[in-house]
């Protein structure tokens, strides 16, 4: 009894292997809330792209119709108190919103998933100091710290979506922080750990790909949550300043003349949601497609 | 012990030991409590440890699960911190090193795992896995670390070509393979193996052996091989080391232990090998242990096996026996000594 030292010989041309990201998307796809909030955020990109063209005036330009006009064939969504008309301030109102979710997002993430991996890489005293720093910030509500945030730094756009960033930096911290932990303890981390890894190859190489997956999927929604708080700082007054198209600024103002022209609240407060419903079901696509067990499939 | 004839090839002296445990020791501290902690106790998982690897050769670490023996491995390559003891790598004392200077000893000691499912990272191609060690310690990098990289998983039987693929296109045996080539990527002395065929199918497990096996011929290695499956251990070890409650009961050459145990809980274990011969296996007399093995936290006084022993006399249960040397019988080809715990033995 000789068993072979080699495994049968498998020297057959490999399959084509399937390209890691195409393999993705088709799982992604599979599920139809991913497939619409897919279609949702192409649609929202490409009319922030194509803005000028699709815009049929300046966004700012008053008196480009008579005043709080209804919808009509020249005024899509009809005109607001200055005569501006609304179609094309919600055209040009998209680029903001974009740029404030995924800008938002962007510096939440970086600070939260940094604070996270530190946290849970190195544990100890800066585990303890960090982690509960953030507790202490999640016991506020987002809302309340962007308040102060805004507060503090000043009203404007820009201030708006670092506010709206520093809201949720707990949240991805902790997210961060619970995948570091499992991973951490995982044998493939010990066997790096055995090879001889030093720590920045075994953060980088192995815990940040590792952790990756559930960080997309809270980022994804997370634009969601991040377009809602800065509309809703906007509409306080504290973030995009008149006359900028921003959606929760458009809200705000037209809620004087609600009874008269309800139509300047409802198209904005529908482009918000719809916005924000997009980014849900993609990011529970995405949830789903990023698990390894329902890739295999 | 050093055969006569063998001084031709001008060896002075019997070749120091690759390791030298002396005394090791991993506690973890139990803690009650939740906001203001306490510790109330120690799980002894290893509890004073003493024996040497030769250069070379394949000790064998068996005993029930949970009984320390996973830890001792681990705590041998400095994984786990003891808690005290020395390990000694040739002139290196492993437990107060630290940073840099113990990290450069693993290129000099490795691990294979013993679930291959779990100790490959999910995110990299098997080329990445295997090359690691090898940009880790800056041995090979470019077009040579490729090659490496493929010679290294034709040594262990894996098609070459496979590099750029992920651990989950592969089975369990592959796996392994996987495991083992990333394991002599740095061309060690010594591997720890934690029972690296318990997830194995048992179709399977023969390969790997057999490759691992082949290995240590060929590279010279040393092998620390941690396992519960008597028969395997058997196969593949000169040296066998049994471990019950975080202690070695008993420590023989492979034919001494397998046939003269002295330690009843060593002839326990064996009296369990299933005997693939249906007329031998229907006489088997098993000596079937009462009880459950007692908690690390708070272990039996006396000899821990006390408790279980169907031999137990009063001495045992307050007299811990020391690890001793005992001479079974005087044949030169045993070439190490018998060592045992036991009371019983230290009577006859």
């Amino acid at each position: 009894m000789t068993p072979p030292l080699t495994s049968p010989p498998s020297t057959a041309p490999l399959p084509t292997q399937r390209s890691e990201f195409r393999q993705f998307l088709r799982v992604l796809f599979r599920s139809p809330g991913a497939k619409i909030g897919g279609v949702i955020l192409l649609v929202l990109i490409t009319v922030a792209l194509l803005a000028p063209v699709i815009a049929p005036f300046d966004p700012t330009a008053m008196g480009a119709g008579p005043i709080l006009k209804p919808p009509s064939a020249a005024h899509w969504f009809g005109t607001d108190e200055f005569g501006r008309d609304l179609f094309s301030r919600i055209v040009y109102g998209s680029r903001l919103t974009l740029m404030i979710g995924v800008i938002a997002v962007c510096i939440s993430m970086t600070a939260g998933v940094l604070i996270g991996m530190v946290a849970g890489y190195a544990g100890g005293w800066l585990e303890a100091v960090l982690m509960r720093a953030m507790d202490v910030l999640f016991s506020f509500t987002e809302t309340l710290i962007a308040l102060a945030a805004v507060a503090v730094l000043g009203p404007s756009l820009t201030n708006a979506m670092i506010a709206v960033g520093i809201s949720s930096i707990p949240f991805y911290a902790r997210v961060t922080y619970g995948a570091v932990l499992v991973e951490k303890n995982k044998e493939y981390f010990k066997a790096a750990q055995a090879v001889g890894a030093k720590p920045v190859r075994l953060i980088i190489r192995h815990l940040f790909p590792n952790i990756l997956s559930p960080i997309i999927v809270i980022a994804t929604v997370g634009v969601s949550v991040a377009v809602l708080s800065a509309s809703a700082l906007s509409f306080l007054g504290l973030g995009a300043q008149p006359p900028s198209p921003e959606w929760g600024a458009i809200l705000a103002a037209g809620r004087d003349y609600f009874k008269r022209a309800p139509w300047i609240t409802t198209f904005p407060g529908l482009a918000i949601a719809i916005t924000v419903l997009g980014f849900n079901l993609l990011g529970d696509g995405l949830r789903e497609a990023l698990d390894p067990q329902q890739r295999r499939s | 012990m050093v055969q006569p004839q063998l001084s031709s090839i001008s060896i002075p002296q019997p070749r120091p030991p690759l390791l030298q445990i002396r005394d090791l020791q991993v506690y973890f501290p139990v803690y009650q409590g939740l906001i203001l902690q306490r510790r109330t106790g120690w799980v002894k998982a290893v509890d004073g440890l003493t024996f040497d690897i030769q250069r070379g050769e394949t000790l064998g670490l068996v005993g029930e699960s949970g009984c320390g023996k996973s830890t001792t491995g681990r705590a041998i390559l400095q994984l786990l911190r003891p808690t005290a003891g020395q390990v000694q790598f040739e002139d290196i004392e492993l437990t107060t090193l630290t940073g840099e200077p113990l990290r450069q000893m693993r290129q000099r000691m490795q691990m294979i795992f013993q679930d291959p499912y779990a100790s490959l990272n999910p995110r990299m191609t098997v080329g990445e896995i295997v090359a690691e060690p090898l940009e880790i310690f800056q041995i090979k990098s470019g077009s040579s670390k490729q090659a490496r990289v493929q010679e290294l998983l034709e040594v262990v039987g894996l098609n070459p070509g496979f590099v750029s693929r992920y651990p989950h296109e592969f089975s369990g045996g592959q796996r392994q393979r996987i495991v083992i080539a990333r394991a002599l990527a740095v061309n060690p002395d010594f591997v720890v193996c934690d029972e690296p065929i318990a997830a194995l199918d048992v179709s399977i497990q023969a390969q790997v052996i057999n490759l691992m096996q082949s290995l240590q011929e060929e590279l010279g290695l040393t092998y620390l091989f941690i396992a519960h499956d008597l028969s395997v251990v058997r196969h593949i070890s000169d040296r066998i080391a049994v471990m019950y409650l975080g202690k070695i009961v008993e420590l023989a050459d492979r034919v001494s232990l397998y046939e003269t145990p002295l330690h009843p809980y060593t002839q326990a274990l064996l009296s369990a090998i299933p005997i693939p011969d249906p007329a031998i296996e229907a006489q088997r007399q098993r000596i079937v242990l009462q009880g459950d093995v007692p908690s690390p936290t708070h272990p039996p006084s006396g000899c821990r096996f006390h408790t279980r022993c169907p031999f137990v006399m009063d001495r045992c249960r307050h007299e811990e026996p020391a690890f001793r040397e005992v001479n079974s019988d005087q044949s030169s080809e045993h070439r190490s000594g018998h060592y045992v715990a036991c009371h019983l033995v230290e009577e006859q």
